[in-house]
């Protein structure tokens, strides 16, 4: 019999919780220590402000007098969530101040939520929350308050953020889709289809690698530029989903004018030709991301083009057509070799043609 | 990529263009078989441009509109299996067959899977050996080689899992079946180039010399269309009916043999019922016996299939040049792109769809 003691190395001790993951846990939308430390330790050092440092469950936003207040929402989705020349935190972030600067007001702050999946890598979160404070203070709009939910492995894919904001519209401008008026002249501030064709050819599902980078970008002071230049602007409206066509046939509609635009005109990438081509895409329905479309009184168009080549992101902007009272509601293409086509709204998805 | 501008430049189109109005003495009827150039024609308004004595009417080289109802709904019943990722081009994903469409079972859950070409299909197969992926291999001569090159690539990789599911249809069958019609109005043919760049042009010297009638190689951008259908008009003007090729860039009369003979290989003639237009013999193409293993009919059996046709449609009329889409009484009311009632409607190369989305404005006046 042996009776020497168990050899007792340590005595009895409860497995400490691990504190550092490398991925999203579902503890970390629990709403206790560990969403805590989450937000303390990436989101907060990068989007850093005095509103958002007061920990308040609202942020506050000064008052300006004379003018009013716009919202905008948005919700991003966009796989890869990393593509050539953005990802999806620089989309959320400009996506709302896109949307909020086509008011022709100021932006003055932002909100986002965010959706991550169980097991999202956090060095990507990192990645995505740095891109996201690049952007907002490139566009000079404080990120004030945000929320973070988990949902487990399956039921999201990745990261989807949703973004709010609020801007200030001085008075005396009026800007809206059904603003345009027969006599007006249409001008795009650069290249279409970017975004829609590096999202494309980053899923690798194109069988062909392009050099085209997205032209994700915050527009409030491109916007800006024009506006402190003239107020008689009649619409602004960034060309997103559904892409050029689209955008104009809503703002035909709404405006209940015809829209002509001249094919010649129009600013395409080479690339983004040629890919579009070859694929059966139609450059004009191509989404974009850091573009917008400007309809201003004829007289003002010589002025409005120089100021927007002059500027960031307006470096290609070009006229591309004009508004006229008939055919009421709808767009029509003067195509480079003289023909005449309507130009009609996307119907659904755009797909691939066969041959 | 520069050539596509230059085949776009607007002097050189209006040069054709008064050539074609100097040779244009009579009224003539031309058809262009391939969809890809009624949607270029649409697109680029080049219908406008032509004198009047010159009416194009659309042929039925849309492989997305000619696809038989049965074999839609074998490619919905078959995407609906668990086990099954079902493979195919784009177009063919919003097609109605009796009951909904590729869309449809994808958001019920089916595993539907957009590629760019059949060989990807194979990859999926690679990658997912305890599935059966399905490609849907549909179209005319242009596919058949990549598709069979999928067959033959799956058999050496030993893949077990992949198989097709083929549709393929001929152009020189159905152009016998427009021209042998009582109906027909068709006196010149536009031939598609793309078709013509596998199978080359020897093939159409009978049609031309049986039926009497000019047939060009015609290619897609304005420039190949607009001489295309000069040197028809040239050929009709001057009665001298015979087979020329304006597409020499891409087509050559005996065309791409290694190709020919990989769909020699793996494919034979077989007899194919035409979407909207019928019954044609001998204007498809099987698998062979040998490869009957990668056939995706024979592996899945799929039975009791009844199909049934929206009533009003008329795209076999459209399909054969008899009608142009203005005169369906549900054009743009009841059938429109979002809600298809036929499949002329659905595929960017459908005459219907084309003439939707770029000339509805035309027509709506036509009307009032």
């Amino acid at each position: 019999m042996n009776d020497s003691p168990l050899p007792i190395i340590q005595g009895p001790v409860c497995p400490l919780p691990i504190k550092t993951y490398d991925r999203i846990v579902i503890g970390h939308g629990s709403g206790g220590q560990m969403t805590r430390d989450l937000i303390c330790q990436y989101f907060l050092p990068n989007f850093s402000n005095p509103s958002l440092s007061e920990g308040n469950d609202f942020a506050n936003i000064e008052s300006r007098p004379g003018g009013r207040i716009v919202v905008s929402t948005d919700a991003h989705i966009v796989s890869p969530i990393f593509f050539p020349g953005g990802d999806i935190g620089r989309l959320a972030v400009s996506g709302t101040v896109n949307d909020l600067s086509m008011s022709g007001g100021i932006p003055l702050g932002l909100t986002a939520s965010f959706i991550l999946e169980e097991g999202f890598a956090i060095s990507s979160l990192e990645k995505i929350i740095r891109s996201m404070a690049d952007t907002a203070l490139e566009a000079g709009v404080p990120i004030v308050a945000g929320d973070t939910k988990v949902v487990e492995k399956g039921k999201a894919d990745g990261i989807f953020i949703s973004t709010s904001g609020v801007a200030w519209v001085p008075d005396g401008l009026q800007i809206g889709g059904a603003c345009a008026q027969p006599g007006d002249a249409v001008l795009i501030s650069g290249t279409l289809g970017d975004h829609g064709i590096a999202v494309l050819s980053a899923r690798g599902e194109l069988g062909l690698e392009t050099e085209i980078k997205s032209d994700v970008a915050p527009l409030n002071h491109l916007i800006q530029s024009i506006i402190q230049q003239t107020k008689d602007i009649h619409v602004l409206r960034d060309p997103t989903r559904g892409g050029l066509a689209t955008t104009l046939n809503e703002i035909a509609e709404q405006s209940q004018v015809g829209i002509i635009l001249q094919e010649k005109g129009i600013p395409v990438h080479p690339i983004v030709h040629s890919t579009c081509d070859m694929l059966g895409f139609d450059p004009l329905y191509v989404a974009n991301e850091g573009k917008v479309i400007i309809i201003v009184p004829s007289d003002n168009t010589d002025a409005v083009l120089k100021t927007l080549r002059s500027q960031k992101y307006g470096e290609n902007a070009a006229v591309i057509g004009h508004v006229e009272e008939q055919p009421s509601g709808r767009v029509l293409l003067k195509t480079g070799i003289g023909g005449t086509r309507l130009l009609d709204v996307m119907s659904g998805e755009m797909l691939p043609r066969i041959c | 990529m520069r050539y596509l501008e230059e085949f776009r430049d607007a002097e050189l189109v209006q040069n054709i263009l008064s050539k074609i109005n100097r040779t244009v003495k009579h009224p003539w009827v031309i058809m262009e078989i391939c969809g890809g150039q009624t949607h270029s024609i649409m697109q680029h308004g080049i219908d406008q441009l032509l004198p009047a004595e010159i009416e194009l009417v659309h042929g039925p080289g849309c492989p997305v509109c000619v696809t038989s109802l049965e074999l839609v709904d074998k490619a919905l019943s078959i995407a609906s299996r668990p086990n099954v990722i079902f493979c195919s081009f784009g177009d063919m994903l919003r097609v109605p067959g009796s009951q909904g469409d590729l869309f449809s079972v994808k958001a019920a859950g089916g595993h539907v899977r957009i590629v760019y070409s059949p060989l990807d299909a194979v990859k999926i197969a690679q990658q997912n050996p305890d599935k059966e992926v399905v490609f849907f291999a549909i179209g005319f001569e242009t596919t058949a080689p990549a598709n069979a090159m999928s067959v033959l690539y799956a058999q050496s990789l030993g893949l077990r899992n992949y198989s097709i599911l083929v549709s393929h249809v001929t152009v020189p069958p159905a152009m016998h079946a427009i021209l042998g019609s009582s109906t027909n109005r068709v006196q010149g043919f536009l031939a598609a180039g793309h078709v013509c760049s596998v199978m080359g042009y020897h093939q159409y010297h009978s049609i031309s010399q049986k039926y009497n009638i000019p047939i060009v190689v015609t290619g897609f951008e304005p420039l190949d269309l607009l001489n295309g259908i000069l040197m028809t008009v040239e050929l009709l003007e001057a009665g001298t009916p015979k087979v020329q090729n304006a597409y020499s860039r891409v087509v050559s009369e005996a065309g791409n043999i290694p190709a020919q003979a990989m769909i020699k290989r793996v494919f034979q003639d077989c007899d194919r019922n035409w979407r909207g237009i019928g019954f044609i013999p001998q204007s498809g193409w099987e698998l062979r016996p040998e490869y009957s293993r990668f056939d995706a009919e024979k592996r899945f059996e799929v039975e009791n299939i009844q199909t049934r046709e929206s009533e009003i449609c008329i795209s076999g009329q459209i399909l054969q040049g008899i009608k142009k889409p203005y005169q369906c009484p549900a054009f743009g009311k009841m059938c429109t792109p979002q809600n298809p009632l036929g499949a002329t409607m659905v595929s960017s190369e459908g005459t219907c769809a084309a003439y939707y989305r770029y000339a509805r404005l035309e027509m709506e006046e036509h009307h009032e």
